[in-house]
Order: structure tokens, then sequence, then C-alpha cells
């Protein structure tokens, strides 16, 4: 039935991650950027939200609601509009958290779910992205082969996000002609944890490159046990993750331009008046709108268990693309002071172009 | 609960209309080739066929609401063609202002007749205050006088809703509807306009001189004129609130039938379409194809969205704008873009890709150009006046 009519808990979630976004994200997103380094203090605070533990069932420690991914996706747009580094940064858990509780094994939720439900913050994240250009998240260089009853992983995966401080690692390797996710403790042998990254965008959240030399995984610890688990759909809740955040980025752009060029004078009057700006306006609140329906869409589709492969695909490509646009055009509008990093559109221009080309970065 | 596909009880419906739509495609070349003729009122196929309200029984709430649901019937009826349909049971934007302006009892005399819109003059388009065209009272009778063209069915319809001023002074203030019937002396159908697309669908050009009706025919009946800033004006322009989503809906089926035809070629030709990857999975074929899918997803979605905030009984002055500025841009990169995929195949007459690239073209320009939906939005963002940006 096509509806775009929000739940009640919906609009509820929404209101409170909004308020978060607004005083303990926004405020700080250019001191954390600058330093490359979020504060503890800041999981401490952000976890209290609940963002990991809300949709896992209670039977593993979680608040128990069900799994949802369109309001995960409502969530993750405010989230990104307070701050796009810091939203990626409160749920990095999640990325691990669902992907165990949607495709893994009754012993598999038992053993890592709990740990990420506690009072204290917990960190796991999930290894998709790879440094070779042609990265396709469906044909993965590393690998998993066979090794009596257990596998080893051989390769190289960067942007793993929280890599400093993560328990544990899902790793997504190619195993002869299927996709498979791995769980591998950080103190595995052979697993190397290289200095953090340095990045365009993104730069509060912590990243590292991680190299792979003959990892062991026994069975047990292939996601989904013997039977494997649907890689493909795990990505796609990853693509329309990241599309809501790149939903966000733009709408914070919006938002910040607007206010500017009503008060920015040239000429005798605002910019805002004229229409080489107020169209451009114009047209990033057409396409902030339009790329929150295409996500909505996939959300919804994920959440019914349809194939979401389609829609999840065109979300995030359509999101990455305008709101690159969108990020660009704030720039411009702001001109000089649009390349200063006193303003933070410069800072969203680069988080906007780093996002466009991420895979498995952010979950719904 | 947010869902933003079809319900089963919707899809049967869309279904139907597909099979139909299938039918008057048929004919769709025949209607662009020969512009002089109007295609029937009903096609020989449709004689078998149960009538199409059949298919709206049974429905539920858990079913699209009317307006979501004529626009996903108008994409459906134009992916088969603009103006060649099994049985014509459209009316013309002069039904919309009809319902939108008129009093119940004008409703109830005139809602069954086909009622096109004349709003256009040779020297207004975009900005209605310099309408030229004049009523003038006298006695019991208003008396027309001017030129109106681009009249969309103005050549079938039955009757035609005209935008004139009352006092030329007034500026917008002035301008009020009036109804006139096909016969009344001194309403002349000049002549109909030759044109890049939707040729079966006749577009006229009309005359008024001296024309006379009767003083009822003042759509709504208030015969004040509204002071500037009381939004008076507003109440005419809320017409376009029901009927620009629609037009988006229209140029949209078009699109939709040019990215199905390139799909099948490209398929024809071996050329595979994958979604989950990335560029490099992909040839620059395909991924040139996918990027216009997710621009009609998005002009879709963006449609809809006014359509369903209309359903809500809600505001959606803006959104309809965004439907119609986002599907206006949107049809014709998809076109342009998908005979540019195709190559030389694509320009020829033999098939109807470049017929479609003709017919959405007006999408952009008709009932608003993307223009004025931008200057609509951008004032309701920015907070502006219509003085404040111009």
């Amino acid at each position: 039935m096509i509806s775009f009519a929000m739940t009640d808990e919906q609009e509820a979630a929404r209101e409170a991650v909004r308020g978060f976004a607004a005083d303990a994200m926004r405020p700080v997103a250019r001191a954390y950027d600058e330093a490359s380094a979020i504060p503890d203090a800041f999981f401490a605070r952000a976890w209290e939200l609940g963002l990991t533990a809300t949709q896992i069932p209670e039977a593993h420690g979680g608040y128990g609601a069900a799994r949802s991914p369109v309001t995960n996706a409502i969530v993750l747009e405010e989230l990104a509009h307070g701050d796009a580094a810091l939203a990626l940064a409160a749920v990095t858990p999640t990325l691990f958290a669902y992907a165990v509780a949607d495709h893994g094994t009754d012993a598999q939720r038992a053993a890592y779910l709990p740990a990420l439900c506690g009072e204290r913050f917990q960190a796991a994240s999930l290894a998709v992205n790879e440094p070779a250009p042609g990265f396709n998240p469906l044909a993965p260089r590393t690998t998993a082969s066979r090794n009596g009853k257990g596998f080893v992983l051989s390769g190289t995966k960067c942007f793993v996000p929280l890599a400093d401080r993560a328990s544990r690692f899902l790793v997504v390797a190619r195993h002869g002609d299927r996709l498979d996710a791995f769980i591998v403790p950080r103190e595995a042998p052979g697993l190397g944890i290289a200095e953090p990254e340095k990045n365009l965008g993104l730069k509060a959240l912590s990243t590292n490159t991680l190299t792979f030399d003959g990892v062991r995984v026994p069975e047990d610890d292939r996601l989904g046990g013997s039977r494997g688990a649907d890689i493909a759909r795990l990505l796609n809740h990853c693509r329309v993750g990241v599309a809501a955040v790149l939903n966000g980025v733009a709408r914070a752009v919006l938002d910040y331009c607007v206010p500017y060029a009503k008060e920015r004078v040239a000429f005798g009057e605002a910019i805002a008046r004229k229409q080489s700006i107020a169209f451009r306006l114009a047209e990033m609140h057409i396409e902030i709108e339009s790329m929150r329906w295409m996500v909505w869409k996939a959300a919804s589709e994920l959440e019914l268990g349809a194939d979401a492969t389609r829609s999840a695909h065109l979300a995030r490509s359509y999101a990455a693309e305008k709101a690159l646009w969108i990020a660009d055009n704030g720039v411009q509008v702001l001109g000089g002071h649009g390349f200063i990093r006193e303003h933070p559109v410069e800072m969203w221009y680069r988080n906007a172009r780093t996002l466009g080309v991420l895979e498995g970065i952010v979950s719904v | 609960m947010i869902d933003l596909n079809p319900s089963r009880n919707d899809q049967r419906v869309l279904d139907a209309v597909r099979e139909e739509a299938l039918v008057a495609r048929r004919y769709a070349r025949y209607y662009d080739e020969n512009e002089h003729e109007f295609p029937p009122d009903e096609l020989p196929e449709a004689k078998d066929r149960p009538a199409f309200m059949s298919h709206l029984t049974g429905r539920s709430e858990h079913d699209a609401g009317m307006a979501v649901l004529t626009t996903l019937i108008a994409m459906g009826q134009t992916w088969g063609d603009y103006s060649v349909r099994m049985r014509r049971n459209d009316r013309g934007l002069g039904n919309a202002a009809l319902q939108a302006a008129g009093t119940d009892e004008q409703k109830r005399r005139w809602g069954d007749l086909v009622l096109a819109m004349a709003i256009t003059e040779p020297g207004c388009g975009s900005d209605p205050s310099l309408v030229r065209t004049t009523a003038t009272r006298d006695g019991d009778h208003w008396v027309l006088n001017g030129e109106k063209i681009f009249v969309t069915t103005g050549c079938r319809a039955e009757g035609v809703v005209v935008w004139a001023t009352i006092d030329r002074d007034a500026g917008r203030a002035g301008i009020k509807s009036f109804l006139v019937l096909k016969g009344t002396p001194g309403f002349v159908v000049a002549h109909k306009e030759k044109k890049l697309g939707i040729r079966a669908d006749d577009t006229a050009a009309y005359v008024f001189q001296d024309c006379r009706i009767p003083r009822d025919h003042l759509l709504g009946g208030n015969e004040e004129i509204p002071k500037e800033s009381s939004g008076g004006f507003r109440g005419v322009m809320k017409t376009f609130n029901m009927t620009r989503p629609l037009v988006a809906a229209i140029g949209l089926g078009m699109a939709e039938a040019a990215l199905d035809f390139t799909r099948d070629a490209l398929r024809e030709a071996g050329v595979d379409i994958t979604y989950g990857g990335t560029l490099h999975g992909q040839s620059a074929a395909a991924e040139r194809f996918i990027r216009l899918e997710a621009l009609f997803e998005a002009a879709r979605l963006a449609t809809l969205r006014a359509a369903w905030l209309g359903d809500q009984g809600q505001s959606n002055n803006m959104e309809a704008s965004i439907a119609k500025a986002k599907a206006g841009a949107a049809v014709r990169e998809i076109t342009q873009g998908c005979i540019e995929i195709l190559g030389p195949m694509a320009v020829s007459r033999e098939h109807l890709l470049e017929k479609w690239f003709r017919d959405v073209r007006i999408t952009d320009i008709y009932e608003g150009t993307g223009e004025i939906q931008r200057l609509i939005i951008a004032r309701t963002l920015l907070g502006y006046s219509r003085n404040e940006l111009r």
C-alpha cells in the first residue's frame, strides 16, 4: 500500500535523535574533525540512546523492538544532519549487531549480541571495503579458503570504522563462487591492524586498514554457520544506510545555506532574492525530498522481506550523486566562505564525496 | 506505516490499465502521423472488455487513496500513449477548475461536460497579471473580448473555462474564471496548432468577439475584486495543486515507456544490467541506463508524495510544484538519454522512442514551466512573498 505515513514510534524516534544531533553532535563536529578523533565521552553519551540495543531481541539482551530498516533510515538522516562522522561512529556497532541478529545462528546470536547491548559502549565492526581500484562489493579480492573444518582468510580491507576500538570484526570475503562473512576477533593471529587511515572526509571517525595473512576462522564463526548468509542482502541494508546518511548531510547543507543567503547582501539585496541563488536552493530542496522517498522505498522493501537490490542500488547511487551536487553547490552559495574552515560547508563537501564511494560503512 | 509499493488491489487495477495501454499503443503512431484526425472516443477493441470502473470495486483502507490511484493510472495510460486511450472517459483541465472554483450548482450543471481551460494569450504565458481578455458586465450578461492560445483539448471540448479580467487596473486580482459553452455566438475556434509532440491531443486557439454569456457563468459567483494582498488569486491557482502531480504523472508514463523499450533493446543486444555492484561491474551503457532509472524513481516518488498529501487532506502546494519541476526535467533527460544509449536505431520512426522524446517535452512547459515551479518552491523555502522574489 502506498503510504508515506510514519508510525508514532518513528515520529518519536526522530524527535529524540533530532535533539541529540543538534545538542551533542553539531556543536562538536568541527572540533572532532580537526582533531581526527572522537573522545570516549561522546561514545558514552551516544550509547545512552540505545541505538544498538533497541532492535536486538530481549533474549539476547536488547530492548526487543521489531527490526525496522525504515525507522533506522529516519534516525540516520537525523543523526547525519548533526554530523555524518559522529553518526557513523555512534552506529558502527549496529553493523556487526544487525548482521548477526539478521543472519547469525542461534549460537552466534547468544555468543555475540549480549556484549553489544550492555550498559557500557562496546564496539564491533564490519570489513567490506578494499583499497584497489575496481572494487566491487559483490566480488571482493579477500578470499576464504577451506582448511579442514574451518577457513583461512587472506586479503586486505580498508575503511573499517572504529577498528581501533572494535573487539571483533565481521569480514566479507569471496569463498569459491559465493560470498560469506566471517567473525574474527581482533587478537586473531595473522590479523594486522594498521595505523589509523588519513581520509578526505569523515575525519573524526577512526578507520583502519586490516590485513589478513592466513587468518584461521573456525566453521562456527562463518556468519549463518554451515548455511552461510545472504551477504548481498546484508550489503543492501548498508546501501540504504549510507543513502540515509547522505540525505542528512544534504539537508544540513541546505539548512545552512538558506539563512546565509537571506542575510548575505550583494548589489543592494539579499543574494537569496536573486533567481540564480534561489533556484539553486529550490533545486537542492527538490533533490533532498526525492532522495528521501527513494531511501524510504528501499528500506520498506527490506522491512517487508522483499528483494530490495534494485531499490537499494538506485537509492544509494542517486543519493550519492545528488548529495555531492548539493554540497558542491552549498560551497558555491557561500562563495569564499564556503572554502574557509570556519563554516561547516567545506566539511560537508568532503564528507559527501567520501560517503558516496563507501560500502558497508553503516546499516539499517 | 511507510510502504511505497502498490497494494495487491492497486496492482490489479494497474494491470488492467496496462492491458488497455498496450491496445492504445497500437494506434499511437497513426494519430501522431495524422495530426488532423481525432482518435475515436472508443477503440474497437474496447467493446468486448469490461468497463474500466469494474476494476475499482472491492477497495479497502489498505489500498491507495484516489489521488495516488489516479496518478498511477495516468502513468499507466500514458505508458501506452499520451492521448490515444481505449476509452475516452477523461476530462479536461477545465473540469479540475470547475471542481476547485465552481459553486455546487455550477458543478451539477457542467460537471459532465469535457471542459478545456483557456489561460494563455499571445502576449501572456507564465505571468497571468498580463491577461488582456476582458469581461465587461452588461446587465445580466458578461461580454468577453480577447484571444486565447494553447488551449489543450480546445477543439474536442464541449465548453471552456476562460480567464478574463474584469478590471485591468487591478492586476491579478481582477482575473476571474468564466465558463463558455461551445456554440455561444462570438466564440470562435480560430485554428488548431501543429506541434512537436502530443499531436493526437488537439491544441486550439480561440477568439472571443463580443461574446455574451449569462451572468451566472462566472465560476464561484463572486464578482468582487479582492484586495491584492488578500490572496483572492490563490483560489484560482489552487486548481494547479490538483493537476500538477497529474501532469507530472502523464510525462512519467511516457518516460517509463522509453526506459522499458531501452532496457529490452539492451537485453536483446546482450547488455547486462545488474544492481548491487559498482561502476566496475557494468558497461557504460548499463551504467547510464541505471542513472536514468534512478532519476525516474526520484521523480515518480516525488509525484506520489504530492498526490498522497492531497489524499491526506494536507497542504501540498509546494510538493505539487516539486513533482512538476522534478518530473518535467526528468522526462526530458530520460528520453534524451535513452536515445543516446541506443544510438541511430532510436531516431527511426519505426520505433516509438523518438515519439516519446517529442511527446514528453511539453511536461516542463505547460501548467507552469519548470522555472515557475522553482519560483514557487524557492518562495516557500525562503519565506519570501511574490514581491520579494520575482
